[in-house]
């Protein structure tokens, strides 16, 4: 990183507004019918019109690939990150990179939509992020450039089941930014009141609950659907399954095991321990911290919430196995760095993408470390991690290795976690049979993946 | 604007026939020229943002189109049979019909009924009028977190809650459970609170253009209440009713706002009370990016509601002169 490096004045984007809205209609001296006087002037406004939406694209200029001084110009999108620094920080990282005029984009919401739809046109990004790498979809539509080899020497430094789910028939398609995960966290003090341990068992932690349960304050929490969002894959891994099976080339959970899990989560539902009705989603710690639950299914990134409301009384654990002696499971997912193939300049944009995501070991710690509280997607980087060498957070990041999954696999798409979750909502909320809803999840699954061509 | 021609007086003398052609184009008195510089910017988006994207909606029905909009698979109408044959979507029509049933009547009485009541104030009429008009005024969106968050809040401070917990009663996880579905409460007063009072001044329209002769006639004849109400007032509303009924139904149609805002989470659906529109949206324009199938969904709801809509003017005389 050179500190001289020039940077460019972000405002230097202007709208590509260049077609002029008056000429033709504007001029009576050649011989034009009504119809063709009314045409040519309703082109002319509608060129006018469309030329102004087509707007800032946050390149650093709109023609061509190159910005002031002839250096490429690259537009980096972001999903607004909640924690207070995080853009002034990649901002600050795009200004230091001296090869390219790298302007970032930060969208405080309806990112995954905004990300889809520009990538139909032109005016999208060059470099983004997107939530576990793009979808079967953006690489099977071409949308997304093939960047095996990005990684160079760094390939075996990074988190192997994160390249692995970004990889698709051998060719990498991102390079993941940090690890995040889910995991339960627990109140010390109420499970020593209530004289119970930790749960080891999905068993254990619906008898937990139960005990931990008073008027005042529920067992566990799992997000205001009741689990059904988010403990769905959790259940199957501790189950020893997966949603398709390892080569993703088949239905990963038509089980005994399955319908005992699932069972198990209707169970917890309807056991009066679950908390249902709280001030915000499990991905928010409020209804720990406010006291209303004992347990609560959640994310790496609220431990320093947590950390402040009660220091040193809480606890970390993976979602428990199902079977006795079983493994415990986390989900662990991440955003990856991708480069549309609409790109104006697709070199500048990778390399850029190899500088900061591959070489810039600093700046990926201090992404991850000072703003919210993520794990870094390099394991030598990881070991520089000062936050996550004691406590709670160490726990977390040893579950991350030991018992992290990733969040669903590439061919899992999202026809597939729809079917999903609607069936696991109505075994879990309405009752229905297991083996029933299994069924169909496994038709849709199945046509899906033959559709990708699994 | 752009369409603007040279002015008049400054253009240089040109050969006959040309003046004549600029003259006839421009209209007497320019009127077509400046008939255009009025009309001409909303055809031009209404073209530009309406009917291209309805007429490219069609042609993208026909296509398997992911994660693109210029599809080249041709499929007939093959995303026409998927969706037909998608138990999900068939239950998206299901709850759309629940829906409907429930609010378009509930809305009506209720409207009607405020319309008559106020109508018959004797004083502070234009009060309670704005009164009840005003949450038109909202957003659905606003009105939907009001609802989530505070007013049906699932912990046990919630609004609702608090009450019940007065009266002894567990607090109710209002938007969590399917057994019973309070879920339709939630959703039904929201909308219920928000259009009331929209009906409610079309109706008072209605009435106040029923004449008064006719009530004379009708209380020189003996005639009173109910009989009034039944016999004079709902027949001259007939016109006003058939519009009230067709814009519900409409509206129940297009429900999406107040459906996604309560019961979304973290990019999930759950599989209940989920509308053709809110289905469609994550079909299309969620994680999905299905244009082929989401356009075709479209088209079918435009084709339901165009029958119905039809189906309804022929039995309820909508459009016809009172």
């Amino acid at each position: 990183m050179s500190p001289s490096s020039s940077t460019l004045p972000e405002s230097s984007a202007s709208p590509e507004s260049s077609a002029s809205p008056e000429s033709p209609a504007s001029s009576t001296t050649f011989r034009v019918g009504r119809r063709g006087f009314l045409g040519l002037a309703g082109a002319a406004v509608g060129a006018g019109a469309l030329a102004a939406c087509g707007g800032n694209t946050g390149r650093g200029t709109s023609v061509g690939a190159t910005g002031a001084g002839g250096k490429p110009a690259i537009s980096q999108w972001y999903h607004a990150y909640g924690e207070a620094g995080t853009q002034q920080a990649v901002e600050k990282y795009a200004k230091a990179y001296s090869a390219a005029s790298v302007t970032v984009q930060w969208y405080p919401s309806g990112y995954d939509q905004k990300v889809a739809s520009s990538l139909l046109t032109s005016s999208g990004p060059d470099v983004f992020e997107n939530g576990n790498g793009p979808s079967i979809d953006m690489i099977q539509g071409g949308q997304v450039v093939d960047l095996t080899g990005v990684l160079g020497d760094a390939a075996s430094d990074f988190t192997p089941s994160l390249i692995k789910r970004f990889t698709y028939k051998g060719k990498l398609y991102a390079v993941p930014q940090v690890t995040d995960m889910q995991l339960l966290v627990y109140r010390k003090s109420l499970l020593t009141a209530a004289g119970v341990q930790p749960p080891t068992t999905v068993d254990e932690l619906l008898t937990t609950a139960k005990k931990l349960t008073t008027d005042k304050i529920k067992g566990f929490y799992a997000g205001t659907d009741g689990g059904v969002g988010v403990l769905g894959g959790p259940m199957l891994w501790a189950a020893g399954l997966d949603y398709l099976n390892a080569d993703q080339t088949a239905f990963g959970f038509d089980s005994d095991a399955a319908v005992e899990g699932f069972s198990k989560l209707r169970q917890l539902f309807t056991s009066g321990s679950l908390l249902l009705g709280a001030p915000a989603d499990w991905s928010d710690p409020s209804a720990f911290t406010q006291g209303l639950t004992a347990m609560q299914w959640t994310g790496l990134w609220t431990l320093p919430v947590i950390e402040k409301a009660f220091p040193g009384d809480y606890g970390v654990i993976a979602f428990p196995a199902l079977a006795t002696g079983g493994k415990g499971a986390v989900p662990i997912g991440a955003y990856g760095s991708c480069v549309s193939t609409k790109a104006k300049n697709v070199d500048a944009a990778k390399a850029f993408v190899k500088w900061l995501w591959v070489d810039q070991t600093a700046d990926q710690l201090d992404f991850a470390q000072s703003y919210g509280f993520h794990i870094p997607a390099r394991k030598s980087v990881v070991a520089q991690a000062e936050k996550l060498k004691s406590g709670p957070a160490a726990d977390a990041a040893k579950l991350a290795n030991e018992n992290g999954f990733a969040q669903s696999p590439l061919l899992w798409t999202p026809k597939c976690a729809t079917a999903f979750s609607d069936g696991l909502s109505r075994i879990v909320k309405d009752g229905s049979d297991p083996k029933k809803e299994i069924a169909t999840m496994k038709s849709t699954v199945e046509a899906e993946l033959k559709r990708v061509g699994a | 604007m752009a369409v603007a021609a040279p002015p008049r007086h400054t253009s240089k003398p040109v050969p006959g026939s040309r003046t004549s052609w600029s003259l006839r184009l421009r209209g007497p008195q320019n009127r077509n020229l400046w008939f255009w510089v009025f009309v001409g910017p909303f055809v031009i988006g209404l073209v530009v943002f309406v009917y291209v994207p309805i007429l490219w909606s069609l042609w993208l029905s026909f296509y398997d189109a992911r994660n693109t909009v210029t599809p080249t698979v041709f499929v007939g109408f093959g995303n026409y049979a998927d969706l037909l044959s998608d138990p999900a979507f068939r239950s998206s029509l299901t709850t759309f019909i629940v829906f409907a049933a429930f609010i378009v009547p509930t809305t009506f009485v209720l409207s009607l009924g405020l319309a008559l009541l106020v109508n018959r104030a004797r004083a502070l009429q234009g009060f309670f009028r704005s009164v009840y008009f005003l949450p038109t005024a909202c957003s659905y969106v606003v009105a939907s977190l009001v609802w989530k968050m505070s007013l049906f809040s699932g912990v046990r401070f919630g609004l609702v809650n608090t009450v019940l917990d007065h009266f002894g009663i567990e607090p109710i996880a209002w938007l969590s459970i399917t057994q019973p579905p309070w879920y339709w409460l939630v959703i039904v007063t929201a909308r219920l609170w928000l259009q009331v009072g929209f009906y409610m001044i079309l109706f008072l329209a209605g009435l106040q253009r029923i004449s008064p002769t006719l009530y004379e006639a009708a209380a020189v004849d003996g005639a009173t209440g109910w009989k009034v109400l039944r016999h004079i007032t709902v027949p001259q509303l007939a016109a006003t009713s058939a519009a009230v009924v067709l814009l519900l139904l409409i509206n129940a149609f297009q429900a999406f706002d107040e459906f996604f805002n309560l019961l979304s989470s973290s990019g999930q659906y759950p599989p209940y009370a989920r509308p053709p529109l809110v289905y469609l949206y994550y079909t299309a324009l969620g994680q999905g990016q299905d244009f082929g199938h989401g356009s075709a969904g479209a088209i079918i709801l435009t084709l339901l509601i165009a029958i119905v809509a039809l189906v309804q003017g022929r039995f309820m005389r909508f459009g016809r002169e009172d």
